[in-house]
């Protein structure tokens, strides 16, 4: 059965079968030209042999298979096509144009690790939120585009929300993979997506320092060290490694996915902002804990016995939230209803992370000095705006934007932070007085890829700033 | 070719309609019934009626424990079910009663067999709810493809690369890829008493040379068919079950 003699020249299903990639333990890839698709293609077939192993491989490149169709948006490649699985098991699909991340040299600075890890956790918030757990993540397995996307390939030990996961009960992990897979793996979890943020923790782990935090286990046993092994921070090999990276890598590699970040889109958010990221004991760590703090977490280790079924949650447990505020008129009537429905909102989720906006109109022809006055007066409104909310610190951001069209930006500024969902008041249509600030809100409306929850006062609530009107429903 | 496979109907009228109406609009022309076609519900004639009509143009029904139980008492049946088989004795003309009988407990097509319980021991109307039984009732199907009824829930299982039985619970409405190379066991879950905290009617349809399969849920008038249980004086955590789906 297959294609294991299948060499440049062939021919298979209208695609012509060029060069010889890459050849490892699950299969070859060859370049491939055919049906105008627009983009380079390749060809991905499986090994089968008669190996012990073939079964497995098998479903690993069925689960492919399934799930490359299923996925949209830049951050997969595109599937093109999949041969008979009986007869000529191959998959087709789109050939990056970009350069895999296992080939970059490291270590590298604190900006470059923020700006490459972002787009990796984009690309698995997007994967995420189509119910997707990737599960194999590692440098081979990332492609980053000319444009700075990052691309996710592999997905043969992918889980999918909707699919049969054929591979549950497997628990072999090749060598290449096995420094990266998150501990609740090892204990056999096949469908948390904290599980790849745990991966990315390694990855950044190595960009920063050079270094593999738990090392290449060769054997099972050893792969089960990281449930209660304590990685040497990575400050204790890049000295002047910024804290605030520290923070976010330490947090992505905690044993017990609870204390990991509920959401990849939370680690961008946080790699885009490293200077408003709050810096907890993570960050401060100079080495690993002693021997009493390791036998400690070895002890505790067997608390996360459980760990195993931590299973697919719902994706929305864990939203980041945007809030725009019109802090131009900080009296207006409209602020408590927002900071309410604000407020009730996030009463929904207990893992939030909460961005909060301001939009002022572009200071026309005022100078370096008069815009940092700007910015600095409505940052402060922004916090005296918070403050009723009483949301703990490490859950919120602050952001003034500029610009001259306040809607698009605030659009731009939701898509490139993964916002789920943006809250902004908006005028009654007969209240003329605030008409700037409406067509903001129906630009917003319109054109934001999230959810908008548009807060207006009910008609006939009480005196300006009253808590006790009616509460706004929903737009 | 679309089948639709439909199990545990329970004597629930505007159920049945409810699916073999949404099968019929996704192009569906061949329908198998996996077995309790009565018991628990109030229109047992007016569904043996139906499902009879299916079986002369040829589909395939298999006998399920509550029909067995028309015939003869079983020791195995709790009181609720019990006072619906003997309400239901009466409500089925001796016609309707032969039918019942004259089902088969299992049958086996060239790629699938349809059973009411497990394909190992069909008489003994073992549940198949666990991976364990799921990879004893498929051994025993001898078949690619296995459908079962009985266990109130919508399960498919597939056998990973080992020969084991891996558990996934569908979405409905999404189309699960299940192909034939290896072995499939999905419950149908209930058309007519559903129990997993929604009250929509439950089937499944499937395109076995296309080797996938979809599991459904459909709106139908519960709490009507809740109506005519308390009508008809069967027991009240009857007409309960259809109005929460519990």
């Amino acid at each position: 059965m297959g294609l294991a003699d299948l060499a440049p020249g062939d021919a298979v299903d209208g695609f012509a079968v060029g060069p010889c990639l890459h050849e490892g333990a699950m299969g070859k890839l060859f370049e491939v030209t055919g049906p105008a698709t627009g983009f380079p293609m390749l060809m991905k077939v499986p090994k089968l042999g008669g190996a012990a192993e073939a079964a497995e491989t098998l479903i690993a490149f069925e689960t492919e298979a399934m799930i490359l169709p299923r996925l949209e948006g830049p951050h997969a490649p595109r599937f093109v096509a999949a041969g008979d699985v009986a007869t000529v098991p191959y998959i087709v699909t789109e050939r990056i144009d970009g350069e895999s991340l296992d080939r970059r040299a490291r270590p590298l600075d604190a900006s470059e690790i923020a700006r490459i890890g972002a787009s990796i956790a984009d690309a698995l918030h997007d994967i995420h939120a189509q119910g997707v757990v990737h599960l194999d993540l590692k440098p081979d397995n990332v492609v980053m585009r000319r444009d700075g996307a990052a691309v996710l390939v592999d997905f043969a030990l992918a889980h999918h929300r909707e699919l049969p996961d054929l591979l549950a009960q497997e628990r072999r992990y090749t060598a290449g993979s096995a420094p990266y897979v998150s501990p609740e793996q090892v204990r056999g979890s096949r469908s948390d997506p904290r599980s790849d943020l745990f991966a990315l923790g390694v990855m950044l782990y190595e960009l920063a320092t050079g270094e593999l935090p738990f090392g290449v286990p060769r054997t099972f046993a050893g792969l089960r060290d990281r449930l209660w092994i304590d990685p040497a921070p990575p400050i204790a090999h890049v000295p002047g490694l910024h804290p605030a990276l520290q923070e976010i890598i330490l947090r992505c590699l905690e044993a017990d996915p609870a204390r990991r970040y509920q959401s990849a889109s939370h680690v961008a958010f946080d790699l885009r902002n490293l200077e408003q990221v709050p810096l907890t004991a993570r960050s401060h760590k100079r080495q690993r804990v002693g021997l009493a703090g390791q036998a400690m977490r070895w002890w505790r280790a067997r608390d996360l016995a459980d760990l195993a079924s931590s299973a697919a949650r719902d994706p929305d447990a864990a939203p980041v939230v945007m809030v725009a505020v019109d802090t131009m008129h900080p009296d207006d009537p409209r602020q408590p209803d927002l900071q309410r429905v604000t407020s009730r909102i996030l009463s929904l989720s207990r893992e939030f992370r909460l961005i909060c906006v301001a939009v002022v109109s572009a200071p026309i022809g005022g100078t370096a000095s008069t815009e940092r006055d700007v910015q600095v007066e409505h940052r402060i409104r922004l916090r005296h705006w918070l403050a009723p909310l009483r949301v703990e610190a490490e859950r919120v951001s602050m952001h003034v934007l500029e610009g001259t069209d306040p809607g698009a930006a605030l659009v731009e500024f939701a898509t490139l932070n993964n916002v789920d969902l943006i809250v902004l008041g908006a005028p009654a249509p007969d209240e003329r007085a605030l008409a700037w600030w409406r067509s903001v809100a129906s630009t917003v409306t319109a054109n934001a890829r999230c959810s908008v929850h548009v807060v207006r006062r009910a008609a006939g609530s009480g005196p300006a700033g009253g808590e006790e009107g009616p509460a706004p429903g929903p737009d | 070719m679309a089948i639709a496979l439909l199990a545990d109907i329970h004597s629930n009228l505007e159920a049945l309609e409810a699916c073999l109406a949404h099968a019929r609009s996704r192009g569906v022309e061949r329908f198998v019934f996996l077995g309790d076609l009565v018991g628990y519900g109030a229109d047992p004639a007016a569904v043996v009626e139906i499902v009879a009509g299916f079986a002369e143009r040829g589909a395939v029904v298999v006998k399920g424990n509550h029909d067995a139980a028309i015939a003869r008492r079983d020791g195995y049946l709790n009181e609720a079910a019990t006072a619906a088989i003997e309400w239901s004795r009466t409500a089925l003309s001796p016609g309707h009663r032969e039918f019942l009988e004259s089902l088969p407990l299992i049958v086996r097509e060239q790629d699938a067999c349809f059973v009411h319980g497990s394909a190992s021991m069909p008489e003994r109307w073992n549940y198949v709810d666990s991976a364990g039984a799921a990879e004893t009732c498929a051994q025993a199907a001898e078949r690619p493809y296995t459908f079962c009824g009985h266990v109130h829930d919508q399960v498919l299982y597939g056998e990973d690369a080992r020969g084991r039985m891996i558990r996934f619970v569908p979405r409905p409405g999404a189309t699960v890829p299940a192909s034939g190379r290896r072995k499939w066991l999905a419950l149908a879950g209930s058309v007519g008493q559903p129990r997993d905290g929604n009250p929509s009617a439950a089937y499944v349809t499937a395109d076995l040379p296309k080797g996938s399969i979809t599991f459904h849920r459909v709106p139908y008038d519960n709490l009507a068919a809740a109506a005519k249980i308390r009508a008809a004086g069967l027991p009240e955590a009857l007409a309960y079950r259809l109005e929460r789906g519990v």
